[in-house]
């Protein structure tokens, strides 16, 4: 496994360098915006890796919290795959917002409930914790990149920074705040409980990414329609540049997850450590 | 105009993501130097 990272970064590194030559070079611009409309190729991948990672943090944390209990666990599991059943079938039969499939709901369901067997099989317990923390930090960067990245677009656009008021903008702010506070909590926060409350903020922080990305379909919004699966259309080379930008940045935040998340864990076990000696000192001492 | 933007947005991008790698090299020497200064 150690072998395979230096490679692996070598690769996302050229695949970085391929989409970024794609987003300014490839993808043709854009007729009313011009050359800034081609903030779009980091601005959306961006905003979409930041709701991957979350989504990873909510299944890790009802992980984290539902097998402390093998019954709970079991419901949970039960659950998982009622939802990936029901989401497949109900996609089909309730009507849907205008240029939203059937087909990629329904998918999109079932890949949540496999994500989250995938992810409970890869993972221990204690483990889900950390890999909680770690997309969940991940997650704020990419987040915070949304948050900068829109602004500066909107400027020449729109003729402001910011749109107040606006659901989709606001809604990113504030999901970025829950898990932002979520670091704190985590960070500054000495209580044995600490993983368990952080747990249950991240499923309450969760709630809001669907909300944040459906709400420019069912609410009026300064914010442009969806590019994918929206009433609106984009040139091939275009939606090729995002799709080679999106698969940059997923493979550069598995990367820091990653090390992250080895980070995280040898943290864990000095602390142990620590935690050791002290007590022997202590016994030590005593006697 | 829109150049400066553009420049601008990319440049953010990679300041945060760069911003952010720093700290976890920084968070790994000094665990390193714990990891040390537990071995003696």
């Amino acid at each position: 496994m150690k072998r395979a990272f230096p490679i692996l970064g070598v690769l996302t590194a050229i695949l970085l360098t391929y989409a970024l030559y794609q987003a300014l070079v490839v993808a043709p611009t854009e007729q009313t915006m011009g050359d800034v409309q081609r903030i779009f190729y980091y601005h959306v991948p961006s905003a979409w890796t930041a709701f991957f990672l979350f989504f990873i943090n909510f299944v890790a944390s009802i992980q984290y919290l539902a097998r402390a209990n093998p019954k709970t666990d079991r419901i949970a599991s039960y659950i998982a795959v009622g939802i990936g059943v029901v989401v497949f079938a109900a996609a089909f039969f309730i009507p849907l917002p205008e240029g939203m499939r059937a087909s990629a709901v329904g998918t999109t369901g079932l890949l949540a409930a496999g994500l989250y067997f995938l992810v409970r099989s890869l993972f221990s317990q204690t483990d889900t914790d950390v890999l909680a923390l770690v997309t969940a930090e991940v997650g704020v960067a990419f987040c915070l990149i949304v948050l900068v990245t829109g602004p500066i677009w909107a400027r020449p656009v729109w003729g402001i920074w910011w749109a107040p008021g606006d659901i989709r903008l606001t809604s990113t702010l504030v999901l970025w705040l829950i898990y932002v506070s979520y670091l704190v909590l985590r960070r500054f926060s000495a209580s044995g409980q600490t993983p368990v409350l952080a747990a249950a903020l991240a499923v309450l922080g969760a709630l809001c990414v669907p909300f944040v990305y459906l709400s420019i379909w069912f609410f009026r919004t300064q914010h442009p329609q969806p590019v994918m699966g929206g009433s609106g259309s984009i040139d091939p080379r275009m939606m090729h540049a995002l799709l080679i930008n999106w698969m940059a940045f997923m493979c550069f935040a598995f990367l820091v997850c990653w090390s992250r998340y080895r980070l995280e864990k040898m943290q864990r076990e000095v602390d142990e450590v620590q935690a050791l000696e002290s007590l022997k000192d202590v016994s030590r001492s005593a006697r | 105009m829109g150049n400066g933007y553009l420049f601008a947005a990319y440049a953010a991008t990679w300041i945060i993501h760069i911003g952010y790698l720093l700290t976890i090299v920084s968070r790994y020497s000094r665990l390193k130097r714990e990891i040390e200064e537990l071995k003696k």
